[in-house]
């Protein structure tokens, strides 16, 4: 029984990350219809950017925020960037074009960051406590064994959530945002600054993206796989909806612990390594019976 | 001036219906099969042959694939490496598993396997659309190489898991040069253009066409959604996996899952970007396009006396394919194909302007 | 000319059809009856449902209470495409129009249905594949002529201007070669010219064809010259039924169009 919650944990654990990129996802996709496939490059981009500036900025009287400033200042850069050059020419383009626009994006960024920063592994510590604590021993037989970094995760997690929320309905700007996301042009036309909008949204995602380099990062170093979770976050969209920020949570907690169940319980009877598949697999399955996910709206096709 | 229709009278509609109406095109699609079939073969050497022309007509073939998907059907799939990786097993399979069966029989059926496992992929695409389609897609690609690189019976249990074959020979008469293989290779492709064009001047691509442009208007005038759109998966699967099957037994010889990987179906994605959606031609010029670019920049830092690590020319290359999807996307989102319509539409008035 | 036409039996029957989506009803217990060969009308404010009593009709909603029959055959519910294979055909409201491709081949996706060349035909496109698109495309040509849109035939319809896009869906929807034709609004947004034009087409089509038609249209003046019988609905309710000359004599049309005095 300990063992089982131990995996069960350590899978929620791991979907709060999958939910942290998804967020990314979601935002993006609420703000401007936008399916940003170049969250992970963004992930990997900005978790690059700080840790290079950190062994650069050493010496400094305060490298990690003096690092963070600057990451948080390029963040900026790109989404003023992608917004002039992507986003702008491809106004009214179908959604599907926008999306081939961001696996550019991608590729672009994967690139670039490693061309300016540099491809090796970097060990990032932002000073997140490694130890893993042992709780519940009262409850089971030799406890649960929990990993605190994973803890610290789900804490930061949980408090970008609470954040965006407010930030989304409680806002001028919020509102605005799902105006723009509604209805480009209907927006436009009541005075909300279309490619203003455009430039916060994809710095938000960007610092979210920063926050899930972090977090990925002192984990698992800062290295080029950062980029592939992406691929990761996207069944827990799918299972999400794209639209819904809590979607994106469930979604993850979800994908992640049935992906670490199904790797330990279900793995060594058809040959391991399914963590890789499972998550599509399980998103797909779901698709056939609910096509707008979770906590998705379904849209009625008008003639 | 030299290329316009003026004067071209039609007089049946089986002359207006023909693949190339006008005359100028015809020489001009003549001129490029005297290319392919005598020029090149004339004056390449092997080297060109590995490193160009043959990888270029493979991918040409699994380009048009995915082009009648996407271009012509409106469906993104990000599952072509799976379905060439599902050709290549498949092709190696019957072959070793069937003694002395020809090779083109067991590279066709191999594009059946592919087809089918290409019709259970698309069926999610009855519910779902845009890019949950898209994704969905993707469930493919990491599934099918899962069962290539874990279940071993695919590859008839090689510890290594990676898999050779020896060169193709058909009725005895080996495949063992560059430019025999160019020339099956060629051969192949143009069979395989052929049948597309028919397909998509005919009532199944304008089926197409409709779902692509709008699904909901194309079933009330009685095209079944489900008969348009999987029997786009299944030819394009088709396709792709006899490209696969000949990626493998062709170009590389021996060859492990990674081959056939995410990237894999990027890159042939990128090709039918930047070729041009739902254009025929437009897969060619995107294939040439994709093939040649990485060798350009390989060289590039030769001609130019720099001298750059090879990590940093994929990083190099990387970011002008990025840069490069994004502006065609942007500036001529009908790309490669669009630009030689264009050019044609000037020829046509060449010298005067109007 | 509205009198003296021999109409024939009901074509079509709606019997006491309800839809509602969510919560909200769109339609509330709606009978009517479409005889062969006659032009009706269905009138009524924006939003009282008519589009949506024409998404029923051809199975784009099925509706939650009530039963369709269309030729003898009654049913709660059908798929469009086997609406369209049982000759029911359609225009729509929002241009409905394949942009990406040209007229002929908008007009020719209408002809779908009486293709039958098998796959294997049309990947080599001679014999029989090649004979039943020159056969459908003389069809084609022939409501090309009818429509007179001869000079755009091989225009992508992303081009053209509305008037004439309006024109080539009627067009794709005369392919079908329909026994029932359904029309939304297929005037609106036009000028004097064009409204004429396309109101000839709906007579000849109804004439020379032998068409059942049901529009849907906002331009009285149009739907009384055009309409052998007008329904009229409000509020997703029939409120009227009867020859053009009823219906403007009818108060409660009268207080639906033109509100009433408390």
């Amino acid at each position: 029984m300990g063992f089982f919650i131990e995996v069960l944990v350590g899978g929620l654990m791991a979907g709060v990350l999958y939910s942290l990129v998804a967020l990314g996802f979601v935002l993006i996709f609420k703000a401007s219809g936008v399916f940003n496939f170049a969250q992970g490059a963004m992930v990997l981009f900005a978790a690059l950017s700080f840790v290079r500036l950190l062994d650069i900025l050493k010496d400094t009287f305060a490298p990690m925020l003096l690092s963070l400033a600057i990451t948080i200042a390029i963040m900026i850069v790109l989404a003023i960037a992608i917004e002039r050059l992507v986003l702008r020419p491809l106004v009214n383009q179908p959604g599907i074009s926008l999306f081939m626009a961001t696996l550019g994006i991608a590729y672009f960024l994967d690139g670039f960051g490693q061309a300016i920063w540099g491809s090796d592994i970097y060990t990032l510590d932002v000073g997140i406590p490694k130890d893993p604590v042992l709780l519940f021993e009262s409850v089971f037989e030799g406890g649960v064994l929990l990993s605190t970094e994973d803890m610290v995760a789900a804490l930061v997690a949980g408090v970008l959530v609470a954040v965006l929320a407010l930030f989304f309905q409680r806002t001028r700007i919020g509102r605005a945002l799902r105006a723009v996301a509604d209805d480009h042009q209907a927006a436009q036309s009541v005075g909300i600054p279309l490619n203003y909008i455009w430039v916060i949204v994809w710095t938000v995602a960007g610092l979210v993206a920063l926050v899930a380099g972090i977090i990925w990062g002192s984990k698992l170093g800062v290295q080029f796989s950062l980029s592939l979770i992406a691929l990761k976050a996207l069944p827990v969209l799918i299972l999400g909806g794209f639209e819904s920020v809590l979607g994106a949570i469930v979604g993850g907690l979800i994908i992640g612990a049935g992906e670490k169940l199904s790797e330990v319980y279900l793995g060594p009877y058809i040959g391991g390594g399914i963590e890789n598949w499972f998550a599509y697999v399980l998103a797909l399955f779901f698709l056939l019976f609910r096509p707008q996910g979770l906590f998705g709206e379904k849209h009625i096709d008008r003639v | 001036m030299f290329y316009r229709e003026a004067g071209q009278f039609k007089t049946s509609y089986a002359a207006d219906q023909a693949v190339f109406p006008i005359a100028q095109d015809r020489i001009f699609i003549g001129i490029w099969l005297l290319i392919g079939f005598v020029a090149i073969p004339l004056l390449s050497n092997e080297y060109l042959f590995r490193a160009i022309f043959i990888p270029f007509l493979i991918m040409a073939l699994a380009a048009l694939g995915l082009n009648l998907l996407v271009g012509y059907c409106g469906q993104v799939s990000l599952g072509t490496g799976a379905f060439m990786a599902v050709g290549a097993y498949a092709a190696y399979n019957f072959w070793i598993r069937i003694p002395g069966l020809n090779p083109l029989i067991a590279f066709a059926l191999a594009g059946g396997v592919a087809t089918v496992v290409g019709i259970l992929f698309g069926i999610p695409s009855l519910r779902i659309k845009g890019f949950y389609l898209a994704v969905a897609t993707l469930a493919a690609q990491f599934f099918i190489d899962w069962v290539f690189s874990r279940i071993g019976w695919f590859t008839n249990y090689t510890p290594s898991g990676s898999i050779a074959v020896p060169p193709v020979s058909v009725f005895g008469f080996e495949f063992d040069t560059p430019l025999r293989k160019y020339f099956l290779c060629l051969t192949i492709l143009v069979l395989f253009a052929v049948i597309a064009k028919n397909l998509v001047r005919g009532r199944i691509g304008r089926s197409w066409m409709a779902t692509r442009d709008m699904d909901v208007a194309a079933e009330i005038i009685g095209i079944r959604p489900m008969y348009a759109k999987l029997s786009a998966f299944a030819v394009s699967s088709f396709f792709i996996g006899v490209a696969g099957a000949l990626w493998g037994f062709i170009h590389l010889g021996s060859w492990e899952p990674l081959a056939f990987d995410v990237n894999r179906s990027f890159s042939i994605l990128f090709m039918v970007i930047i070729g041009g959606l739902g254009s025929i031609l437009g897969a060619f010029l995107g294939a040439a396009f994709i093939t040649v670019l990485p060798l350009i920049l390989n060289q590039m830092p030769q001609w130019l006396g720099i001298q750059l690590s090879t990590a940093m020319i994929s990083h190099i290359e990387f970011m002008i394919f990025g840069a490069l999807i994004v502006f065609f996307l942007a500036v001529e989102p009908q790309g490669l194909a669009r630009l030689w319509r264009i050019a044609k539409e000037k020829l046509r008035l060449w010298p005067f302007p109007y | 000319m509205t009198a003296v036409r021999s109409l024939g039996e009901p074509i079509l029957s709606m019997d006491s059809i309800s839809l509602s989506f969510g919560g909200v009803k769109a339609l509330t217990d709606i009978s009517l009856h479409v005889r062969k060969h006659e032009i009706l009308a269905i009138i009524g404010p924006n939003g009282a449902g008519k589009s949506s009593l024409l998404n029923v009709i051809n199975g784009v909603y099925h509706p939650s209470s009530g039963s369709v029959t269309y030729k003898g055959a009654t049913r709660s519910q059908m798929r469009p495409h086997e609406a369209a294979s049982q000759g029911i055909a359609r225009t729509f409201q929002n241009i409905a129009l394949f942009k990406g491709m040209t007229v002929l081949d908008n007009i020719m996706t209408g002809r779908t249905l009486k293709m039958h060349a098998g796959f294997f035909w049309q990947c080599i496109y001679v014999g029989k594949a090649r004979d039943e698109e020159i056969r459908h495309r003389r069809k084609v040509e022939e409501i090309i002529d009818f429509l007179q849109i001869e000079s755009i035939r091989k225009t992508p319809v992303g081009r053209l201007p509305y008037g004439l896009q309006k024109r080539v869906e009627l067009g794709r929807a005369l392919a079908a070669e329909p026994e029932l034709l359904l029309l939304d609004e297929p005037m609106a947004g036009m000028n004097i010219e064009e409204k004429e034009d396309m109101s000839r087409f709906i007579l000849d089509i109804n004439d020379e064809f032998g068409t059942t038609i049901v529009l849907i249209e906002h331009d009285m003046g149009v739907v009384m010259d055009l309409s052998d019988r007008v329904v009229v609905l409000d509020y997703g309710r029939k409120i009227g039924d009867g020859t053009p000359d009823e219906i403007r004599g009818n108060q409660e049309v009268i207080d639906a169009y033109l509100g009433v005095a408390h």
